[in-house]
């Protein structure tokens, strides 16, 4: 590229233009090609896979949209997508709201700070097989500790996992033990980005806590809010580890959500085209909803 | 300020080293909160609450079986053994699955420190040609989600004779849109005097790099290291794809696996989770000062 702009150039300016682009080039094509490699490369693949019936060893043939029409009434697909949305409803709100407070607490400087924030964040750094054996420990209806203390206050045992009515909701608690730390970070790195004089300010004019909570430092929080609630949503919406290492889906698929259904519907039956279109249904729903959020920040920022 | 949880014993140990949490102190803070009792009554609990699952595995872990499976089940051992982890040791692929999973990490770790610390260098100093599409491609990659990636990634992995290999694992961690990102925004908010002064004393770019810039970049390496190993060392669903021998196994794939065939042996599986965690949870203590000063700069706030 750097020839055909140059042509008329004397030797000496070229080789002067050439090296800063060298530099540059030489600097950032090794991440570059594997970042794009990896992702923007396969995705194309993905879209044209998405458009036949292969099966994970042939390509197939060609099929158009049938892979998306057959999507539309794949009642499996529909439940799986209806336990995937319950589970970011109630996940992504619960884990932002629980962050807040306790960025806020984790904000004061006071004794047994360093304890406090170590016991809430290292839960986010167990992994999703280690959570999830952990969660089969904890909640067995048997031997568990959960139906234990549940005992000892006097309340009825559950069936907890192994319920289809309760399965779910175990997941969301589960994860919110595990996804709380990165709310309470962000967070707590956002009110540290608060300047001191504005909350000073506020209280000098007479607002009381809550007024400064509610009128300056929410409103300061927004850019974190906005990112987390779609960081969390991503999250959410792709959920798979927990599932595969907890309820395989079961009890009665109650837990089947979008991306376990995907990985049985790729890599177990091998319906690799299916599978694709799945796919790209979920990044769909994805861009949808991240943009519903960013739309709404943005025009509560207007608003304000 | 929180190097005392730092030197100490992880986390688990550090709490049942003293199972009765210290009293809340509301007196004694001078110059500080308006009302500490009330951030307390919001951290004591919860720290507790977050704190105990992780306890309660370290503690089964050290007990005999007979103390787990009978009603209702012991909270404390009555013995201490290290019968879960002599099992895991001995009978088991673990050892294998815990040394793969650490190649992959490593290299993982290796090429993230390496290729995105120079692309951040690069985007965020250099002028070349294409800089400004070049970032935004990179950028618009993190937009795809990985389920869209995995079939078309497993059929060019097969092609390439990775399936079924540590390679397999590790390749698709050598390099983030994150990780450039982070490290860009990092060196975005160096003073460039530094640098200028090292190139008119005759440095080279590589050797400002080196010598000047990467030395100052150890928060943002450090974060870089807490979110690279958290993506490596704990990735199921791909391993579940590309790798299918047990010998190849990564040791979240193996605890997965060997929670289904052994599991009314919580001794042993709860040993396994315990050394399968305690390498993260190591790292992420030393780094975790780092943390929250590299959350501001990076814009996510």
């Amino acid at each position: 590229m750097t020839v055909s702009l140059g042509v008329r150039r004397a030797p000496a300016a070229r080789r002067r233009r050439l090296l800063p682009d060298l530099t540059g080039w030489g600097f950032v094509l090794p991440a570059t090609l594997v970042i794009v490699g990896l992702s923007l490369f396969p995705a194309v693949w993905a879209l044209l896979l998405s458009l036949r019936d292969g099966d994970l060893i042939t390509g197939g043939a060609f099929v158009g949209l049938q892979n998306y029409r057959d999507m539309l009434d794949d009642p499996d697909l529909l439940s799986a997508t209806g336990h995937t949305l319950l589970y970011t409803v109630l996940f992504v709100p619960g884990s932002v709201v629980i962050g807040l407070p306790l960025a806020l607490a984790l904000n004061q400087p006071i004794r047994l700070i360093g304890f406090y924030r170590t016991c809430i964040f290292v839960p986010y750094v167990v992994s999703a097989a280690a959570t999830g054996i952990l969660a089969n420990f904890v909640f067995d209806p048997q031997f568990g500790v959960a139906n234990t203390l549940l005992q000892a206050v006097g309340l009825p045992r559950l069936g907890f996992l192994q319920e289809p009515g309760q399965a779910m909701i175990v997941l969301v608690v589960i994860s919110l033990w595990g996804g709380v730390g990165l709310p309470a970070v962000v967070y707590l790195a956002a009110l540290q980005d608060i300047p001191r004089e504005l909350t000073e300010a506020a209280r000098v004019d007479g607002a009381s806590g809550w007024h400064v909570f509610r009128h300056v430092i929410v409103p300061q929080l927004r850019p974190a809010t906005a990112f987390l609630v779609i960081w969390q949503t991503i999250e959410a919406l792709q959920l798979f580890d927990l599932v595969y290492t907890t309820t395989k889906g079961q009890p009665l698929d109650s837990t089947t959500v979008i991306v376990y259904y995907l990985y049985q519907q790729a890599f177990q039956l091998f319906h690799s085209g299916y599978g694709a279109a799945v796919a790209y249904g979920l990044f769909i729903l994805t861009l949808v909803v991240s943009s519903i959020t960013l739309w709404y920040s943005r025009r509560g920022e207007a608003t304000a | 300020m929180t190097l005392s949880t730092v030197t100490g014993a992880p986390p688990a140990g550090d709490t049942t080293g003293r199972p009765k949490a210290p009293r809340p102190r509301t007196a004694g803070v001078s110059g500080g909160p308006k009302r500490p009792w009330l951030a307390h009554l919001i951290l004591m609990p919860t720290a507790l609450v977050f704190a105990a699952p992780l306890v309660w595995m370290t503690l089964t872990a050290f007990m005999p079986d007979t103390d787990i499976n009978r009603y209702p089940p012991r909270l404390w051992p009555s013995h201490f053994t290290l019968d879960g982890f002599v099992r895991i040791f001995t009978e088991d692929n673990y050892p294998r699955w815990l040394a793969n999973t650490v190649i992959v990490s490593a290299v993982a770790l290796a090429g993230h420190l390496v290729l995105c610390s120079l692309a951040g260098y690069g985007f965020a100093r250099l002028r070349f040609r294409g800089r400004t599409l070049t970032f935004a491609l990179v950028m618009a990659t993190v937009m795809v989600p990985t389920q869209v990636l995995m079939i078309p990634t497993f059929l060019m992995f097969r092609n390439l004779g990775l399936i079924d290999t540590l390679g397999a694992a590790f390749v698709p961690w050598l390099a983030s849109a994150f990780g450039v990102f982070l490290m860009r925004q990092f060196f975005l908010s160096l003073p460039r005097e530094l640098e200028e002064a090292a190139t008119i004393d005759g440095c080279s770019r590589l050797g400002v790099f080196f010598r000047i810039v990467l030395p100052l970049a150890r928060p943002a390496l450090a974060t870089l290291t807490v979110f690279t190993l958290l993506g490596a060392w704990n990735d199921l669903i791909w391993p579940l794809i590309a790798i299918s021998s047990e010998d190849t196994y990564t040791i979240q794939m193996g605890l997965a696996t060997f929670a289904g065939a052994r599991h009314t042996e919580w001794s042993a599986l709860m040993a396994g989770n315990l050394v399968a965690t305690l390498p993260l949870v190591l790292v992420f203590l030393v780094a975790q000062r780092h943390f929250v000063a590299t959350m501001s700069f990076s814009g996510l706030k």
